[in-house]
């Protein structure tokens, strides 16, 4: 009886300090320092309305817009997942498959995380070789040269862990308000 | 060569961290006999209890607080949508789920059979289980304190809420407060805001799940607990989101298992014995690294027929941000040490990479969890001291400890419990529908997905193949008993080791006596470990992971 009283008088100092009080300081720490990254690295239009998360894939498919990662939850941010699929799993090339046609039927190889689908569902990024390889499409739905659509994207191409990561990848999201505001939009990105 | 110098810096950085914290982690948790300290006083007050207990007391304290823990997180999820703190209306939980979750995240396994952002409300998360990752955490580190001073020769094992408390206070909460800071600084969300609701470019409407994400993965690293705030763990990008807080979680998941061998030779007053156990974890860890992150470098053969670019290693369940290294390392990391926060989608590694993590869970003590990894380890001590003794035709002796055969039976007991609820889950789900119904693929690859589970579940690990089906009762209620069954046996027999030790007269060390401070008891000891940790399961292997290679076109 009596460990049945200490346990919860020490259920309840756990709780005050390790649950409520250092939740309460990593919050306001938090909110008070990095508010925009603490709520989730939203990006905001012009009007001051969240467009997407810096950190979240969006399902473009308009040609115009540079495409990221096939998802295997449909780009559901309250519900993300991985296909889990394994490598010797057929469904895997069968979804590649559908990818490269949709790409257009590629002779030249395409960058493999176009056709992989991450983890999340989520990633915001795909790799330099990714971006460029849809360069072209880009370029003739907005009408314009597909050197001025790689210009940009190797702009904002990144190595992710600097020195440590020595193929760059770039956020699809930022790169494609990048190609509306420096580019125009022809009507079918609309 | 970059994979050397991440994984170089990750491990070599993470081992010299953990010299200054298991050198606090001793004065935290063994402060000098004689005069109590102010902390000690303190924890003693908030408990109500300072009485000095043997082994079996020491036992029933601990059985009853994890109970409790059991109980209030079982109370939490059942009633979570009368709660409070729940801005996206969550709802009720079927029982078998709350039963498993209420068993995983106890037994600091964080085995999850729901999805955070779709399931759990923020006081669920919180209260529930962010708790435990505490409280289970701080379970450990204290039986393993108890364990050393039973070794080391004490009258008694010390007093389990008080110790409870240390670790909590003194060892996680101080940690976890820095690494959480960092996290927030490099831009993990930390809100208690509900989802937001967002308008893509193309007009879509995109609801995006958030909350108090920095606190909580924190912990779950820290503590070896794993259990993600968001389902797919630590692949989803607002749970991790670059290669940098990538890195700083796998320091937070090695840390403390790492430290936790310098306090156990601290309280033993063994600084070297503890190397050499230090350096045995090592180097199974590096064998196992070096295994994943060459079999993951190679291109998946799913696409070998398609115009698919072939430069890079397989990417499905993978990240870009982490690099080439980072998901095959951490399923390492995360398996060795009984932490199972996923960093990449382990289903979908190519087969002999899937292998490193469920040989990771099957020894289960380089370095293993927090506090319960140096437990195991000791149980394979006692077997290699014991068999060393017999090869040489001596009495069996560990630090003066006579070894006899009621405590290598105890010992083995131990590792048999681990093997025979591994394989013995494993054969009766492969055998019947239980778990033919719920695997994603069949033959070979089927076989894993259930072997991996029980492989999870009894090392308490918690990450999973998560192509498999598990959220169906059977799945609940048999991974919620082997969690229970892996916790507490492996911390209950090796206490009863001590216990009987502690009954003995000590010998004095002589020349005659097994050096537990060199090589040759390396050696040793590794050879013990892939005896009796890896051979055991090496048929099952043969029919999951090994086949599959073997099977492909």
């Amino acid at each position: 009886m009596n460990d049945i009283i200490s346990g919860l008088r020490v259920t309840a100092a756990t709780m005050a300090i390790c649950v409520a009080g250092y939740t309460a300081v990593i919050l306001g720490f938090a909110q008070v320092v990095t508010p925009a990254t603490a709520n989730g690295s939203l990006i905001l239009g012009d009007d001051g309305t969240a467009r997407g998360s810096r950190l979240i894939a969006q399902g473009f498919t308009a040609p115009g817009y540079v495409w990221p990662r096939p998802s295997a939850v449909a780009y559901d941010a309250a519900g993300a997942g991985g296909s889990n699929l394994s490598p010797a799993n057929p469904l895997l090339a069968e979804r590649a498959r559908a990818l490269i046609a949709a790409y257009g039927g590629n002779t030249t190889p395409i960058p493999a995380d176009l056709v992989t689908a991450s983890g999340a569902g989520l990633d915001p990024h795909i790799s330099r070789a990714g971006a460029l390889f849809q360069a072209p499409r880009v370029a003739a739905a907005r009408d314009v040269a597909p050197a001025a659509v790689r210009a940009i994207i190797d702009r904002l191409a990144e190595r992710p862990g600097g020195a440590f990561t020595p193929d760059r990848i770039v956020n699809v999201l930022e790169l494609n308000i990048a190609l509306d505001a420096e580019l125009a939009r022809s009507s079918d990105t609309e | 060569m970059d994979h050397v110098l991440v994984i170089g810096l990750i491990i070599g950085g993470t081992a010299l961290l953990s010299l200054p914290l298991g050198a606090w982690m001793k004065l935290a948790m063994d402060p000098a006999s004689g005069g109590a300290t102010r902390w000690t006083t303190l924890f003693a007050r908030i408990g109500g209890t300072c009485e000095e207990q043997g082994w079996k007391r020491y036992l029933v304290a601990m059985l009853i607080f994890n109970a409790i823990m059991f109980t209030v997180t079982f109370a939490i999820l059942a009633l979570q949508h009368w709660l409070p703190l729940n801005p996206d209306g969550k709802g009720s939980l079927g029982p078998t789920l709350v039963f498993n979750t209420a068993a995983s995240f106890t037994t600091n396994t964080n085995l999850q059979h729901y999805s955070g952002e779709v399931s759990m409300s923020y006081l669920s998360q919180l209260a529930g289980m962010m708790w435990l990752q505490f409280v289970s955490a701080a379970t450990g580190i204290a039986a393993l304190a108890a364990l050393a001073r039973g070794i080391a020769g004490r009258a008694t094992l010390g007093n389990f809420l008080v110790d409870v408390q240390r670790a909590s206070f003194l060892v996680l909460l101080p940690v976890a407060l820095v690494v959480a800071v960092l996290m927030v600084l490099m831009g993990v969300p930390m809100t208690l805001q509900g989802s937001a609701v967002v308008t893509t470019l193309e007009g879509v409407t995109q609801t995006i799940a958030r909350g108090p994400v920095a606190a909580f993965l924190t912990i779950k690293q820290l503590g070896t607990n794993g259990g993600g705030f968001f389902g797919p763990n630590a692949t989803h990008p607002l749970e991790n989101p670059s290669f940098w807080t990538n890195g700083l979680a796998m320091i937070a998941i090695m840390l403390i298992p790492m430290a936790c061998v310098w306090m156990f030779g601290g309280i033993l007053r063994r600084r070297k014995h503890a190397a050499v156990i230090f350096a045995v974890m090592t180097l199974f860890i590096l064998v196992k690294i070096t295994g994943s992150v060459s079999f993951e470098t190679a291109p998946t053969p799913a696409f070998a027929d398609l115009p698919v670019a072939a430069d890079v290693g397989n990417l499905e369940g993978k990240e870009l941000r982490f690099g080439a290294t980072g998901g095959p390392l951490w399923a390492v990391l995360t398996t060795s040490t009984s932490n199972g926060s996923v960093g990449a989608m382990h289903d979908s590694l190519n087969p002999l990479t899937g292998l490193m993590p469920m040989a990771g869970m099957w020894l289960n003590a380089t370095f293993g969890g927090v506090g319960v990894g140096m437990i195991n380890m000791f149980l394979y001590i006692v077997v290699a001291v014991f068999v060393a003794g017999m090869m040489v035709g001596r009495t069996p002796e560990y630090l003066g400890h006579r070894i006899e055969a009621k405590e290598v039976r105890l010992a083995v007991l131990a590792l048999f419990a681990h093997a025979v609820l591994i394989l013995g889950g494993t054969a009766l789900f492969a055998a019947t529908s239980l778990g033919q119904s719920t695997v994603q693929e069949t033959g070979a690859h089927g076989f894993s997905e259930i072997l991996y589970e029980f492989t999870s579940a009894a090392a308490n690990n918690g990450s999973g193949f998560e192509g498999l089906g598990d959220g169906t009762w059977a799945w609940n209620i048999a991974t919620g008993v082997v969690m229970l069954l892996g916790r507490f046996l492996p911390i209950i027999l090796p206490l009863a080791i001590v216990g009987s030790l502690m009954t003995k007269r000590r010998a004095a060390e002589s020349v005659g006596t097994l050096g537990v401070e060199d090589a040759t008891f390396g050696i040793m000891l590794g050879i013990t470990i892939v005896i009796f940790g890896a051979l055991t399961f090496l048929p099952a292997a043969a029919l999951g992971p090994i086949a599959e290679h073997f099977a492909r076109p």
